[in-house]
């Protein structure tokens, strides 16, 4: 028996029977689409993860005073150095590998501008703090380099901080209050939106060593070093943690990197793509015994037509194909169904929500169809193994 | 050609055994047109069935052209209903979904026949039993007699040396039971083996020997 014969009869067969074809291909078209989608959902949150991650910069290593360890005789963990702007400069002029260093301490504080105030974020920073975070300027200037260190009265608005506090009004060189202290400003940043939670519009900059006096603080809240390469990261690393080291006569700081971040985040995403794949896959199987009850719903409807089958000649082995290749071709069927349904899914989910990278992985695609096939052999063996076990003179006569 | 040697069938049904075919053994030689008579019950169905290789014997030997058929496997032996054996039923059991041509094809589907060829047989067989106009029709919009002849088309477009036919006039009028009749004889004719089992004396009239049965035995051999 050729094989287009045994394709041709089982696609006749299962075109004898429409509503119960139609049912199991959506079935399986269900579970497919399902795969695909959810697979895309979970892809997409990962992207959107290490977007906005690589939208704060790229080779970062994050310096935070303090380090986490337990320690036995001191009660409170020992003694933490402060984190310095001379540390930071050290950083800058003694790590190789490091091209530029920011300073960060933050507050939050009411900004003042005629009757108008606005509580929010106060971002002490320095100069190199618009490189690293890639941040643009809309009018004015950033904080130019060193101003950041010495502390004037400079302040950049954020985009939104700017357009809620003067309403059209022309920010530049305007006198604004935070909290008590007078700042003239120099620049407004354009619009960057939200990164990892984190509002870039909605605070105000100032330099460092102006927040460190307004807040209050001895020590800075992160030092951020880029570096050249993500090569030189981890050599880097150590630079910093060796140096500080050195300083502080003590290891009290804790230096990660970015990457180390997002591939942690990344593989938890990882793990939630595959609970979600996983979740899809048990109606994949649900869909599997469903096409397992039509067949064998068909083996028992079509026990005459099995008997004239062997009657006329048809070995085991062409009963046995031809039952098989029509559950392989509801599976099939339903699992390119499947795919196209799934990734229509996706778009109308993206067309909702249009910053949400969702898009069905390559490998869920064809893992999908893989797993349709599949399931169409594993659950059709059986109902087809029914098939030829009928005797032909039972089946004939009705017996 | 065919000899039966003390050929039994029973099987259960239920609690009790059912003795089929009992102690059975006849020569049937190439060419012969045998009727098998008897009431319903008498086992000459079974026994049909067991000559067209669909149902073992429980014990004796059963020889099919100098071959016993009780030592061939499964494949063997549906290799030999493909090409040796063709069958006629009462109900005329045609796929329902196929046309008649479709039905036609579908032994040489099995025997693995090219498309091309496949199709100029199955045309050829349906002119031959008169129905080339009713190729593309479906059994539903086929007559009684109609139907049995695309049977009978199906059942030798494979060329078989046999030809089993089980009661192919008990659902047909007298004269498309006629027709039916005389069509089977004549495509017999050229050598082929016919053996008819039925209850209608006038179908049995026609084969030069006809065997009756009762309760699974031979009761008489006429020539």
């Amino acid at each position: 028996m050729r094989f287009a014969d045994v394709a041709g009869f089982a696609v006749g067969a299962l075109r004898g029977h429409r509503l119960r074809t139609s049912l199991s291909v959506a079935g399986v078209a269900v579970g497919i689409a399902a795969v695909v989608a959810l697979t895309a959902l979970g892809e997409g949150a990962r992207s959107y993860v290490t977007r906005e991650f690589t939208s704060l910069g790229s080779n970062l290593l994050i310096v935070i005073p303090g380090k986490v360890e337990t320690t036995g005789v001191m009660p409170f963990g020992g003694v933490t150095h402060d984190l310095t702007l001379d540390d930071a400069r050290a950083v800058s002029r003694r790590v190789p590998g490091v091209v530029r260093v920011a300073s960060i301490a933050i507050g939050t504080e009411a900004v003042h501008w005629q009757d108008r105030s606005r509580s929010v974020p106060v971002l002490g920073v320095t100069a190199s703090y618009q490189k690293i975070r890639q941040l643009e300027i809309s009018g004015g200037r950033f904080l130019a380099p060193g101003e950041g260190e010495q502390g004037g009265n400079q302040l950049v608005l954020g985009a939104k901080a700017a357009h809620e506090l003067f309403r059209g009004t022309n920010p530049l060189g305007r006198v604004v209050r935070v909290g008590s202290w007078r700042f003239r400003v120099i620049g407004v940043m354009a619009p960057k939106g939200r990164a990892l939670g984190f509002d870039f519009d909605d605070l105000v900059l100032i330099p460092v060593k102006t927040a460190m006096q307004m807040f209050n603080r001895t020590s800075l809240f992160r030092i951020l070093a880029e570096v050249e390469s993500s090569g030189r990261l981890t050599p880097a690393k150590e630079g910093v943690l060796r140096l500080l080291e050195q300083r502080h006569r003590a290891e009290d700081v804790t230096v990660v990197t970015q990457d180390a971040v997002l591939s942690a985040f990344s593989s938890i995403l990882g793990v939630l793509t595959l609970t979600l794949a996983g979740l899809a896959s048990v109606s994949l199987s649900v869909a599997g015994v469903g096409i397992m009850n039509v067949m064998l719903v068909a083996v028992s409807e079509r026990r005459r037509e099995i008997g004239i089958l062997k009657a006329v000649g048809a070995g085991n082995r062409q009963v046995l194909a031809a039952f098989l290749a029509e559950a392989v071709v509801l599976s099939t069927v339903g699992g390119a169904l499947g795919v196209g349904l799934g990734a229509l899914a996706v778009r109308i989910f993206v067309a909702f929500y249009p910053t949400f990278p969702a898009s069905p992985p390559a490998w869920s695609i064809a893992a999908a169809m893989a797993v349709a096939v599949a399931v169409g052999v594993g659950f059709g063996v059986w109902p087809a193994r029914c098939a030829t076990r009928l005797d032909p003179v039972a089946a004939l006569t009705g017996r | 050609m065919i000899e039966l040697d003390d050929v039994c069938r029973s099987y259960r049904v239920g609690d009790s055994e059912v003795h089929a075919v009992q102690h059975v053994t006849f020569r049937i030689g190439g060419g012969e047109h045998v009727a098998i008579m008897g009431p319903s019950g008498s086992g000459k169905s079974t026994l049909l069935h067991i000559l067209g290789c669909l149902d073992r014997p429980t014990s004796g030997r059963y020889r099919f052209r100098d071959r016993d058929v009780g030592d061939l496997s499964d494949e063997e032996r549906s290799h030999l209903r493909q090409n040796e054996i063709g069958f006629v039923f009462q109900f005329f059991h045609l796929l329902p979904r196929l046309t008649a041509q479709g039905n036609v094809e579908l032994p040489m589907l099995f025997a693995g026949v090219a498309p091309g060829e496949r199709r100029q047989r199955a045309a050829d067989a349906l002119r031959a039993v008169g129905l080339a106009d009713r190729a593309h029709h479906r059994p539903d919009q086929l007559s009684g007699g109609q139907r049995q002849r695309v049977a009978i088309a199906r059942a030798v477009v494979m060329r078989p040396s046999l030809l089993l036919a089980d009661e192919p006039t008990g659902n047909l009028d007298r004269s498309s039971a006629e027709e039916v009749m005389t069509l089977l004889e004549k495509i017999s004719g050229d050598g082929r083996t016919l053996i008819v089992v039925t209850h209608d004396p006038e179908v049995a009239q026609r084969a030069r020997r006809v065997i009756r049965m009762s309760d699974g035995r031979i009761v008489e051999e006429a020539e």
